[in-house]
């Protein structure tokens, strides 16, 4: 049997709030949830012009992943081929898929198909973060932790990654949700990386 | 652990099955023509590889409600071909799973659905109550086959089918699951003729991939699947598996949402990746059926990541030229020309290449190639995400 | 001239959703792509589907785009030369 993976740090984006590790570090309760995105991202002084660029998923997916990676050094850690990315959501795509449909009464628009696939938040997560290892998206009704943690555990079983980054980031009618963790081998004092403890954060507000 | 490959089906704009699409490949047939079942203004400008049936001859082939969306239909014939190819006995005994990619969904629905949205905006229900997405594609196909253990939809762009068909194989080499259909689905839609047309990467004739006057990619649809099966399943087989899944490996290009990087980064990860886990040395290779869509960027740096790995070069050839880019049905319908290649000792050519690439110390296989031994064949898929997958087919012993 | 660069300044940050920027950290003649304001080929494309739309003109060649999109001079040079 291989070394036990763990969770070793988490991040909750719903609701208008940004949780991590059990703390809330952002809230605003008032605005839109593109405006909350927005507002988060200069809360956080990020400092990522393609941000504006991003579609709503992206930036949702990409907000969380850089707030949980940001004192991660993850790099210095492994190599670009050894971390992975897998994520699920409900929507696919589908807010961005309605706005380019409709940019093709008049002029199809180029930047707005790119963002036409769900996976290319992984794309820009990997672009950010130097990450070349497994990279898959899947389509779920509702976030399947078991799935989730079947498929992480396998990854590190199989020697295909070393640390992964894994979670759920959707975002559909206005609204806004993301989860991802860090699983990792090695944290001792940190939670057995299982379905019923990546429920329980899930859950969490 | 071996996981073989009991059965295979296919639909393309060359065949309606196997062997319509094999009998097409060794004709030199290419299924790029005039656009005529897609309603779009693009028509007589736009060459694509449409599977000429309607939705309505289609649903009746399939047994499915017209009204369904056309994904569903490619998905059902070539899925269903599949698993009578393989002919399990007490299919029903095994832990079997339906792993099924597609990027586009039912949006050919959706548009229709959008125009009436647009005078009436409560048609948006429809969208809400029917669900329209990637998964509802995968689910109404595996209700058709029987299939409840495992079922569930990738959508990684164009390297999606291959990333279903090494998930398969996990699921079986980690003891989850005994039987997997695995493969992908895509079907013609104003929304990705638009949005290739938009990234200014669709040629106006056919295509011609690795050639130096490349203009770009055409569209197709289809779909294509794999029966992977463990060793115990294998075992009670009447007809042997010929092939088997050797390798397969997934990598991120991370320097692009939609280009890949100059050198081919993730493409070279990806194929080195299938290698190491086939155990096989690119010496051993026989055949790389390529991504070769046919745009200047992919070929240039799929060729250059192919010269950097592999140093002398195999045989090589895209099968784009027949079929079109099929997006998310690519690499299923590709891993079964794979498999013919292997089974029937064949290499397909690169339809309408002239020009060797100036960057590039190869060129792809231009004549049909018969009597050759094919025991290994590498099948590339890259997609848009910097999502870069590589998988390959062995002959079984 | 100079009136046409201005504009286009403002329609370029809204086209590429540059809200990072403001027209006057733009020079006229500060490269936009790479080692300039950073675009790239998707930014490109959106800058003909601009060309098309707010001064209909056609780029129907993406290979012309580099030179013509090098700076916001040679896009103001190149709709004066083209403009019906």
């Amino acid at each position: 049997m291989s070394k036990q993976v763990s969770i070793s740090s988490y991040l909750l984006l719903r609701n208008n709030q940004i949780v991590v590790d059990g703390q809330k570090v952002f809230e605003n309760k008032d605005l839109s949830s593109t405006d909350f995105l927005q507002a988060a991202y200069d809360h956080f002084q990020i400092n990522y012009p393609k941000f504006f660029k991003m579609d709503n998923l992206c930036k949702t997916g990409f907000l969380v992943a850089e707030l949980l990676l940001r004192n991660q050094k993850l790099n210095e850690k492994f190599q670009p081929e050894e971390i992975g990315i897998v994520f699920s959501n409900a929507n696919s795509s589908l807010d961005t898929d309605i706005k380019y449909e409709a940019s093709i009464a008049t002029a199809p628009s180029p930047s707005l198909f790119v963002y036409t696939l769900p996976n290319v938040l992984i794309g820009e997560i990997c672009i950010r973060h130097r990450i070349k290892g497994e990279a898959a998206c899947f389509v779920f009704d509702i976030f399947d932790a078991i799935f989730q943690t079947d498929y992480l555990n396998s990854l590190f079983e199989t020697e295909k990654v070393k640390t992964c980054i894994s979670g759920w980031a959707d975002y559909y009618n206005g609204k806004a949700e993301a989860f991802f963790y860090l699983a990792e081998t090695g944290k001792e004092n940190s939670d057995i990386h299982n379905s019923l403890n990546v429920n329980k954060i899930f859950q969490g507000i | 652990m071996k996981v073989f490959i009991a059965g295979k089906g296919v639909i393309s704009a060359i065949g309606n099955n196997v062997a319509e699409n094999f009998a097409s490949l060794r004709n030199l047939q290419t299924g790029v023509s005039k656009i005529t079942v897609l309603p779009t203004r693009y028509a007589e400008t736009l060459p694509a590889a449409e599977v000429k049936l309607s939705n309505e001859e289609l649903a009746q082939r399939c047994g499915l409600n017209s009204s369904e969306p056309r994904t569903a239909f490619l998905s059902s014939i070539a899925a269903k071909e599949a698993v009578a190819d393989a002919n399990i006995p007490d299919f029903k005994k095994w832990r079997t799973g339906f792993i099924s990619a597609n990027t586009v969904g039912a949006m050919d629905k959706t548009e229709t659905i959008y125009k009436y949205y647009l005078e009436d905006d409560n048609t948006d229900k429809l969208i809400e109550e029917d669900p329209y997405d990637e998964g509802y594609v995968t689910e109404l196909v595996a209700n058709q086959l029987g299939i409840n253990d495992h079922i569930t939809t990738i959508s990684t762009a164009c390297s999606s089918s291959t990333n279903a068909m090494a998930y398969g194989a996990r699921l079986i080499k980690a003891n989850q699951l005994d039987i997997v259909v695995a493969g992908g689905c895509d079907a013609m839609s104003k929304f990705t003729l638009n949005g290739f047309n938009s990234l200014m990467i669709l040629d106006t004739n056919p295509c011609t991939p690795y050639d130096e006057n490349r203009k770009g990619l055409n569209l197709g649809e289809g779909a294509g699947y794999v029966v992977l099966v463990s060793e115990e399943v294998a075992a009670t087989l009447a007809k042997k598996p010929t092939t088997i899944l050797a390798g397969y490996a997934n990598a991120n290009d991370a320097f692009h949402q939609t280009a890949s990087s100059p050198e081919g980064k993730g493409n070279f990860m990806a194929m080195q990746g299938a290698l190491e886990m086939s155990g096989l040395s690119t010496k051993d290779i026989d055949y790389i059926n390529l991504h070769g869509t046919g745009t200047s960027n992919n070929d240039l740096s799929e060729g250059i990541a192919i010269q950097r790995i592999f140093g002398d070069v195999p045989k090589v050839s895209s099968t784009k030229p027949y079929t079109g880019h099929t997006l998310g049905a690519c690499a299923g319908i590709e891993a079964v020309y794979s498999i013919l290649s292997i089974e029937n000792g064949i290499i397909f050519p690169n339809l309408r290449f002239q020009t060797k690439m100036k960057e590039l110390d190869f060129v792809p296989v231009t004549e049909l190639l018969e009597n050759m031994e094919v025991k290994h064949v590498m099948s590339n898929s890259f997609g848009f995400g910097g999502n870069c997958s590589s998988v390959i087919f062995s002959k079984a012993n | 001239m100079s009136e046409l660069i201005a504009t286009l300044k403002v329609q370029i940050i809204e086209q590429l959703n540059l809200q990072h920027l403001k027209p006057e950290d733009i020079g006229d003649d500060q490269p936009l792509f790479v080692e300039g304001l950073g675009l790239d080929s998707i930014d490109a494309l959106e800058l003909i589907v601009l060309l098309q739309q707010r001064y209909g003109i056609k780029l129907a060649n993406p290979q012309d785009g580099p030179t013509v999109f090098k700076t916001v001079r040679t896009i103001a040079d190149y709709i004066t030369a083209h403009k019906k």
